[in-house]
């Protein structure tokens, strides 16, 4: 057991998880150390690149800047509770035939973000899109066809 | 990060009496409420912020909107800035706080930040954020490289010889040009801080950013009753079209009878060192007909006591056409 650590019991892609953690675990670090979902993804670690992108309550935020102790009893989804091969989530598929991506590395955090968009006010146009994207940063450059992947989700639904 | 005791008090009350221990409610302090992070996590993580304990506010019943008897609005502490930004009546009857905290951050960043942690959010000056270096703010008394050194972000407004450090918030310019008031709670009681006394000028004491002491909760941010017929902008310039700090902003809520300003409210964002409310361009605008000379006067007064460091120049001029811009976009709507 870790000195100094805390219980905490987070609900992950609908399965409850008590979970001991040192109280600095970020939820990020939760994710990807203790509970091994590895798709979730570290960049910044800052806030400022989006990479780590998960949801809270069906809200996406960024998990680095986030205690996993401040998510005591709350729903988490990350990359690995949107879909799976078999079953893609749309804006998974999305994704892939409008070729969303390059190297990949920020692509679970793209996608979370692009998801929980769906639900958020966002206006008809690119613009619109791009503007509530922006905490997302993309180092391949990617963002036409990330843009062309939410607008055939959002066009589609 | 160094770490800490993580305490979740049963109410505002246990909240502030934890905290109450602490040295300081300012810079280095021991005890740090927390609710959203964001400023706070990415400090920590920086060792700019140590406390030794944290107190979970989030789960408090302090993230409602309400009515306030008077007409007004009353925002809890922890409301989140996306919920505050599309509330339909602050839509409705404070545009220009919606604007602005739309303007600030990203989608995910204001899904977590509160209306409080935005109130207290920490200057983007790098040398403030980075403990190799010397600062002011951060260790009173070590000087400040940024005078000297890297300067193009920082203010022009409001500086001293010992810190020119911008503060970052959007929401905190609107929330000016609307004069809200803070609401504290602490060990002596409840009081209400007018929000233009709420932030302090770096002076002598830059590591000093507010009016609070140890055990002071902010609870609340009130509004006064929405003022009829106005018209209510933020602008924003930055170095990138969104997710990027101000280089300059203005808000203005202002009032036009018959070509005329009657009345106007305007702040000043990204060139100041605390949220820049500008009584000079107002007083420069009342009674005067609303076109573009009238405006650029009013940007000029607004900018008089600007002082330039050696890389932001450029910010005295670009915060004029800003305000200048701002007024002529509210005219013409």
């Amino acid at each position: 057991m870790i000195e100094g650590a805390v219980p905490v019991t987070l609900r992950i892609n609908g399965k409850e998880q008590r979970l001991l953690v040192d109280p600095r675990t970020t939820l990020l670090d939760c994710v990807r150390e203790t509970l091994a979902l590895t798709g979730t993804k570290k960049g910044c670690d800052h806030g400022q690149c989006g990479a780590c992108t998960v949801h809270v309550n069906g809200r996406r935020v960024n998990s680095c800047l986030s205690l996993a102790l401040m998510h005591d009893g709350e729903e988490i989804t990350t990359i690995e509770g949107l879909g799976t091969p078999d079953a893609l989530h749309p804006m998974q598929a999305a994704f892939i035939a409008r070729d969303g991506y390059q190297c990949g590395y920020c692509t679970s955090g793209q996608i979370m973000s692009a998801v929980a968009l769906l639900k958020e006010p966002c206006g008809p146009d690119d613009a619109d899109v791009k503007e509530l994207m922006s905490g997302n940063i993309c180092r391949c450059g990617a963002y036409p066809n990330i843009v062309a992947a939410i607008q055939q989700v959002r066009r589609n639904a | 990060m160094h770490t800490f005791e993580f305490i979740r008090p049963a109410d505002a009350a246990a909240a502030v009496t934890a905290a109450a221990q602490a040295s300081t409610a300012q810079q280095g302090a021991d005890v740090r409420f927390v609710a959203g992070g964001t400023t706070l996590l990415d400090l920590m993580k920086l060792n700019v912020e140590t406390p030794a304990r944290l107190i979970d506010i989030s789960r408090l019943p302090l993230a409602t909107v309400e009515a306030t008897p008077d007409g007004g609005l009353k925002i809890g502490a922890t409301v989140r800035n996306s919920d505050l930004a599309s509330h339909p009546t602050v839509r409705r009857d404070y545009a220009v706080l919606s604007q602005a905290i739309l303007a600030g951050a990203s989608a995910q960043l204001r899904n977590m930040a509160t209306t409080a942690g935005n109130l207290l959010q920490r200057t983007r000056c790098m040398y403030f954020r980075d403990t190799a270096m010397p600062c002011n703010k951060r260790e009173p008394g070590t000087g400040c490289p940024a005078i000297t050194g890297s300067n193009r972000t920082l203010a022009v407004l409001g500086t001293s010889e010992n810190c020119i450090a911008t503060n970052p918030s959007d929401m905190n310019v609107a929330m000016a040009a609307l004069e809200a008031t803070v609401h504290v709670q602490g060990p002596k009681g409840s009081r209400a801080v007018p929000i233009g006394d709420f932030h302090l000028l770096p002076g002598r004491t830059p590591q000093r950013e507010t009016v609070l002491e140890p055990g002071d909760l902010v609870t609340h941010v009130t509004l006064p009753p929405p003022i009829t017929g106005s018209q209510q902008v933020y602008l924003k310039l930055r170095d990138r079209a969104s997710y990027e700090f101000a280089l300059a902003s203005a808000a203005v809520v202002i009032t036009l009878a018959g070509g005329t300003v009657t009345r106007a409210r305007v702040a000043l964002g990204g060139v100041g060192t605390k949220p820049w409310r500008s009584p000079e361009a107002e007083t420069a605008l009342v009674g005067q007909m609303a076109n573009a000379t009238n405006f650029r006067k009013a940007a000029e007064a607004a900018m008089r006591g600007a002082r330039p460091q050696t890389e932001n120049a450029f910010k005295i001029e670009l915060a004029k056409r800003c305000l200048t811009h701002a007024l002529h976009t509210v005219a013409m709507s």
